[in-house]
Formats: C-alpha cells, sequence, structure tokens
C-alpha cells in the first residue's frame, strides 16, 4: 500500500509536468501565425528562425504562455490555501468574492491613475488587487464568524463578489477614456498584454508565494484535522490563520491584478488534484496544483484564443465551462457522504 | 518550593469570553491517575477541559504542568506533554487512518512534518495498541464512531504525552467500545504511567475506572475525592438532582420510579429470583410489596429502588416471627401473590410459611 501510494505520487506529477510542457509547447504552435515544431526549437534554443516569427514568438506568446503559467498555479494554490481555512471544498477565491474585491480597487486605481494621464505598474496593480482582496476577505471572515454552514459561506461570498463587480462595472462604464476598453477587456479576464516586466514581476511575487505556502503545508495538514487538534499539536492558530489569509490574498491578488478576475480555477484545481494524488496532504497538494493550475489555465488560454480567432474569449468563460462542473461533481459529492 | 502534583490548578476560574462559569476550580493530578470530572448536563465539564486544553482563555487563576505553569510554555512544549480527544466529530478529507493517527507526530518532525521510519514505527505501535492497525488503510470518513474514537485516542498515544485530556470519550460507543476504550486508559496509565483527565456521562464506569473524581455542579466543584467517598445514593442523588427514579451507588445502575400507591401484589422474592418480577410489575405500573429479604440479598437492592414496601430482615439473620407476622399482614391486603422463589432452605424457610398461607387464601398465582 505504502508503495502503491507512493508510485501514485510519482507518476502523477511525472503527468502533471509532461502535461504542462506539452501544453506550453503547444500554445507556442498555435495561433494566426502558425509554426511548426522545428520552428519553435529553432527560434526558442538556436536564436534562429523567421524575424517575425521570433517576434511573435518572444514577445507576445511566451510572456503570455508564462503569465497562464504562474496565475493559473497561483491561483489553484490560492483556492487550496482558503479552502483549507474554511474547511471548505468550495471555497476559492471567485466564488468567496475575493478576486471580485481585488477587481474594484484595481479598476478604480486604474481610472484615478488614467484621470491623471498617467498608467498603473504592476507592483502599484498588486498592492491595490492586494488591499481589495483583504477588504472582501474581511467581509467574507465577519460573515463565517456568524455562519458555519459552507453553502451559506459562498453564497455570501458570491454576493459580495457580485456587488463589487456592479460596482466595477458602473465605474468602467463612466469611466472617460479611450483606454477604457482596455481596462473592459481586463474587467473580464485575460492573459493576453503581458510583457516580460509583468511577468518578472508576477513570478518574483508568486514564487515567494508558493514557497511560504508550501512551508505551512505541516501546520495546514494539522489544521485538516480541525482548529482543536491543531493546536493541541503546537500550532500557533492566530499567526497560522493569518498567514493563510495572506499569502492566500496575495496569490489571488496578483492574478487579479495582472489578468482579472478567473473564475473557478481555485476550486475545480485543487478538487482534481485531490482527487488524482487520492490524499488531500498539503506537502503533495500545493506543489500539484501549482502543475495542475498552470496547465489548466494554459489549456483554457488555448481555447481562448484560438477556438474564435481571430476573436478571443475572455478567460473566465472558458475557464467556467470546465471548472463549474467539477464545483457541482463536488457539491454532490459531498451530499452522499454525510 | 514544595513538590506539587504533576497538574495541578491554583484558583482557577473558566468561562466563556472573560465571564466566569467556574470559580475557584482547584484540582490536581498524578501521573499514572485516571481523574474523571463528572457533573450534570451543562455544569461546565467540557469548559474546564477545554480551558485546561487552552481552547478557551482562562478567566483567573493558572494550570501547572510538571512544575510550570503552561502560560509560561510555548505550543511546542505544551503539545509534547498533553495531548486531547475532543467531542467534536471531525471531517477530514481523504485521510486514511493511518494518516490521521500519523498527525500525532506533529511534535516530533522537521519543518515540512514528514515522518521518519522512528515515528511511522510509533505510528503503528500506538494503533497497535487501540487494536486499531488493520483499520490503516480505511478511509477516516468510513469507519464506525467506536473505531474512529479508538483511532483517535491512537493519535494522542503517538504523541507520546504525560498527560491524557479526554472529553467524553465513550458517548457514541457501544458497550463493548466503552469498554474497551477505557481498558486501553487503564493500561495506558498502568504501562506508560500516563496521567488521564477526562470527563464521563457514565456514572457506573467512572466510579470503576477513576483513581480520583471530581464533582462539578453549580459554579464550583463540589467534591473532589475517591470513588468510593463519591459515589454514595444519596451524594450522587444530590449531585444530580434525581427525584423521579434512583440510583444504585454499589452497582452502578439506575431505577425507574417505583410504581405508587398501596401495594397490590406481594412478591416472595430472594436471591436474585424477585428481580425479573419486580421489573415486570414496575413497567406495568402496578404498586407492589416484596418479602421477606435479608438486607445482604440482591433482590433486597432492587426491591428497596421499586417496591411501595419491602419487608426486610437483618444480614445473616433468620427471619424472626415479628417480620413474618408483618409480612402476612401486608400479604392479606394484596390481591395477588407471586412466588418467585423456587427453593426454601435455612434462611428463607419461613418465606414457605407466606407461601402455603397464600394458597390457602387463594392468592397465589
Amino acid at each position: 500500500m505504502k508503495n502503491k501510494a507512493k508510485i501514485r505520487y510519482i507518476a502523477s506529477f511525472l503527468m502533471l509536468a509532461a502535461l504542462l510542457l506539452m501544453l506550453v509547447f503547444w500554445n507556442i504552435n498555435s495561433g494566426s501565425v502558425s509554426l511548426t515544431v522545428r520552428e519553435v526549437f529553432q527560434i526558442l534554443f538556436q536564436k534562429g528562425g523567421d524575424e517575425t516569427a521570433r517576434n511573435i514568438v518572444w514577445s507576445i506568446r511566451l510572456p503570455r504562455i508564462l503569465a497562464a503559467l504562474i496565475l493559473g498555479g497561483a491561483l489553484s494554490a490560492s483556492g487550496f490555501l482558503l479552502q483549507t481555512f474554511f474547511n471548505n471544498p468550495i471555497a476559492g477565491p471567485f466564488v468567496l468574492g475575493i478576486s471580485s474585491g481585488a477587481k474594484l480597487t484595481v479598476a478604480l486605481t486604474m481610472i484615478f491613475l488614467l484621470g491623471k494621464g498617467m498608467t498603473a505598474g504592476s507592483g502599484l496593480m498588486i498592492v491595490s488587487a492586494f488591499a481589495g482582496s483583504l477588504i472582501s476577505m474581511g467581509f467574507v471572515l465577519l460573515v463565517s464568524r456568524k455562519v458555519k454552514n459552507m453553502s451559506m459561506l459562498v453564497i455570501s461570498g458570491v454576493m459580495i463578489g457580485y456587488i463589487c463587480s456592479a460596482v466595477t462595472d458602473f465605474v468602467v462604464t463612466f469611466a472617460e477614456d479611450s483606454n477604457i476598453v482596455n481596462l473592459h477587456n481586463w474587467s473580464q479576464g485575460s492573459f493576453s498584454g503581458t510583457d516580460w516586466s509583468n511577468v518578472a514581476m508576477m513570478a518574483g511575487v508568486v514564487a515567494v508565494s508558493v514557497l511560504l505556502a508550501f512551508l505551512l503545508s505541516k501546520p495546514m495538514g494539522a489544521y485538516q484535522l480541525g482548529e482543536g487538534y491543531a493546536r493541541n499539536m503546537g500550532v500557533n492558530i492566530k499567526r497560522f490563520r493569518v498567514e493563510l489569509i495572506l499569502l492566500s490574498s496575495i496569490l489571488s491578488a496578483c492574478v487579479t491584478a495582472f489578468a482579472g478576475p478567473i473564475s473557478f480555477v481555485g476550486i475545480a484545481v485543487p478538487q482534481l488534484m485531490k482527487s488524482l494524488l487520492k490524499t488531500a496532504k498539503p506537502i503533495l497538494v500545493i506543489p500539484a496544483c501549482f502543475l495542475g493550475g498552470a496547465a489548466f489555465c494554459l489549456f483554457c488560454d488555448l481555447i481562448a484564443r484560438t477556438v474564435f480567432a481571430p476573436t478571443e474569449l475572455s478567460i473566465s468563460s472558458v475557464t467556467a465551462i470546465f471548472g463549474a462542473p467539477v464545483v457541482i461533481y463536488v457539491m454532490i459529492n459531498r451530499k452522499g457522504k454525510r | 518550593m514544595t513538590q506539587k502534583s504533576f497538574v495541578y490548578t491554583e484558583n482557577l476560574t473558566v468561562g466563556y469570553d472573560g465571564k466566569p462559569l467556574i470559580r475557584d476550580i482547584r484540582l490536581s493530578l498524578e501521573k499514572g491517575q485516571i481523574l474523571t470530572l463528572i457533573g450534570p448536563n451543562g455544569a461546565g465539564k467540557s469548559t474546564i477541559l477545554k480551558s485546561l486544553i487552552r481552547q478557551l482563555k482562562l478567566v483567573g487563576g493558572a494550570v501547572w504542568l510538571d512544575n510550570t505553569s503552561m502560560e509560561r510554555m510555548t505550543d511546542k512544549e505544551i503539545s509534547r506533554k498533553m495531548a486531547v480527544v475532543m467531542t467534536e466529530r471531525i471531517h477530514p478529507e481523504l485521510m486514511t487512518c493511518e494518516d490521521v493517527v500519523a498527525t500525532g507526530r506533529y511534535p516530533y518532525t522537521g519543518t515540512l512534518g514528514i515522518l521518519g521510519a522512528e515515528d511511522h514505527e510509533k505510528v503503528k505501535s500506538a494503533m497497535q495498541l487501540v487494536h486499531a492497525w488493520e483499520l490503516r488503510d480505511r478511509d477516516f470518513s468510513a469507519i464506525s464512531d467506536g473505531q474512529r474514537q479508538r483511532i483517535l485516542l491512537a493519535r494522542a498515544i503517538c504523541q507520546e504525552p504525560e498527560v491524557i485530556v479526554l472529553d467524553e470519550p465513550t458517548s457514541f460507543l457501544d458497550i463493548r467500545h466503552k469498554l474497551e476504550l477505557l481498558a486501553i486508559l487503564k493500561q495506558m496509565v498502568h504501562e506508560k504511567h500516563v496521567a488521564v483527565l477526562m470527563s464521563l456521562h457514565e456514572l457506573d464506569l467512572a466510579q470503576k475506572v477513576s483513581d480520583l473524581v471530581i464533582c462539578v455542579h453549580g459554579d464550583r466543584i463540589e467534591c473532589m475525592g475517591v470513588p468510593e467517598e463519591i459515589f454514595t445514593d444519596e451524594y450522587i442523588h444530590h449531585l444530580y438532582g434525581v427525584t423521579v427514579g434512583s440510583y444504585n451507588a454499589s452497582f452502578g445502575c439506575l431505577e425507574l420510579d417505583a410504581p405508587r400507591g398501596e401495594p397490590e401484589v406481594f412478591v416472595i422474592a430472594g436471591g436474585g429470583s424477585g428481580i425479573p418480577v419486580f421489573r415486570q410489575l414496575q413497567r406495568q405500573g402496578i404498586p407492589f410489596a416484596a418479602g421477606i429479604l435479608p438486607e445482604n440479598d440482591v433482590d433486597y437492592q432492587v426491591a428497596h429502588a421499586l417496591a411501595g414496601t419491602v419487608i426486610s430482615e437483618q444480614a445473616f439473620e433468620e427471619i424472626s416471627e415479628e417480620k413474618v407476622r408483618e409480612a402476612l399482614a401486608v400479604m392479606r391486603r394484596c390481591k395477588r401473590v407471586i412466588c418467585a422463589v423456587s427453593r426454601f432452605g435455612m434462611v428463607n424457610r419461613r418465606c414457605e410459611e407466606l407461601k402455603k398461607e397464600a394458597e390457602r387464601m387463594g392468592l397465589l398465582q
């Protein structure tokens, strides 16, 4: 049994890595200008190939791919942290309204700066998204003190999300600027328009946060048995809860700052990873979530930009199509168990 | 400083949100002892235990563990000395029983919580101690309550504590599992010399398993002592405010209220033969008298609780003429007589006279 589990873990991680690699290449290949595998290799590793193709790959496709990879991983890791925190399998940054809170503050910041003729740097975007995440999180925490029921918590999160989205739509509609088109696209969720400086920024923030989250896997494992037992095992509950909240907020804020709100990845991927590994041990699930989330978002982004090309779908509509059924499945399955 | 008990409290006041619920709690417990909290529902047994394990903030006073105030100990230090088994049900996701037990090794593992060979060995021996090793690969959420409680106990055991705190560990368990769980606790106390602090609902079990009993009543600890002092009929009736029915402390059993009114049936009983008859009459609500019972007869204990009138004789004495007359007087007022005794010997031969008289009167069934 022990060995069987080990083989399962190794096989799962290999499979996820292979899937990710495959999706990266597929993404480089596809688009309005299609390239052969040979060309891609030349462009990537030998600095050869056609000048335009190289430009497309290096300055458009690769940053976008890396953004989808990094942010997808961040989003599902954030979802897993929230699920652990609330002991609720359908918690996630999107359903709890945390993404929408971040969206609102980012939109306000952007409009404010655009009004003054400035554009927001990626650092400032993250900071404002983080502030918005924390505000929404604060509301959710207030509600969670009153209601212990998991569906009630999610419903109130969804409501907070709707309120934030409505306010965002409102300010976007009345904002006067030519850049409003960009803002509108962003508020629907998209990985497009990412440049290398964005990638460097998000890579830094996400790498540090995910690493810290991974280092929390021991207390998270204890916390899965409930607060009482975790405390008895020597977990400093107060500090641990603050750490979880901050990390999950930073991760989802980073995603929202660069790609707008993206739905369901935060719930669906951790669930899929848990069923793949057949365990909920954070030390395995956190890295798996990162890989799985990255692959999931690459796949969804591929669909978003190729299926109805040249029209792009919003990334959220694609993730919802694949993610929402997972959520429904989880809810039905839970009910049967209790 | 004088040598204090392994666990003791000093002017401890517990409650919720700073509001005192139970004041001036003084308890002390040595290693190798079982201390049990008893008391009516809502008296605050759980509040005391939750305060001891720091789930609730102390309202006042201090808890000392191994000569150190718990306030001055770090979470990690405490986790190596004290393990808990709580009442709240937990629903961990996708965890096997072995995974749950292994969380007990938490205070001993490194930053990432990876278990070494020695840890795995300890998990195994803890599971074997509670006879649950065969459950190791089962999903924790798919096992029975009794099994779950044993797994949680194994979890506490492999934390290698010096004190185990259990909040009503036997609730939800059937008698077999109750007995098994308490046997394991006894074994832990004897073999590993741990201290056990728990609350129990089952008075009969508390009486038998505890070295010390603490009674929580109202806003204070009313009484602390060895079970022999605590478990008297009078005190238990007082502690729980029993007004209907009774509690027999010698046997640790509950008896329902005796049927009221003038006796309608006279039961000639003795040697345990009367108990089923008494119970049947009690169920049917028929008031009855019983006799003639020596006070050291097992029937006497039950008759005392259920019969309207008991004609009894002092222990070890032969039945006197006076008692026979008294019994005849009661019997004549009854509508029928049941003779539960099938054999008359030296001690109860006078009861045979009762039987003959009943037969003569046509009352005997």
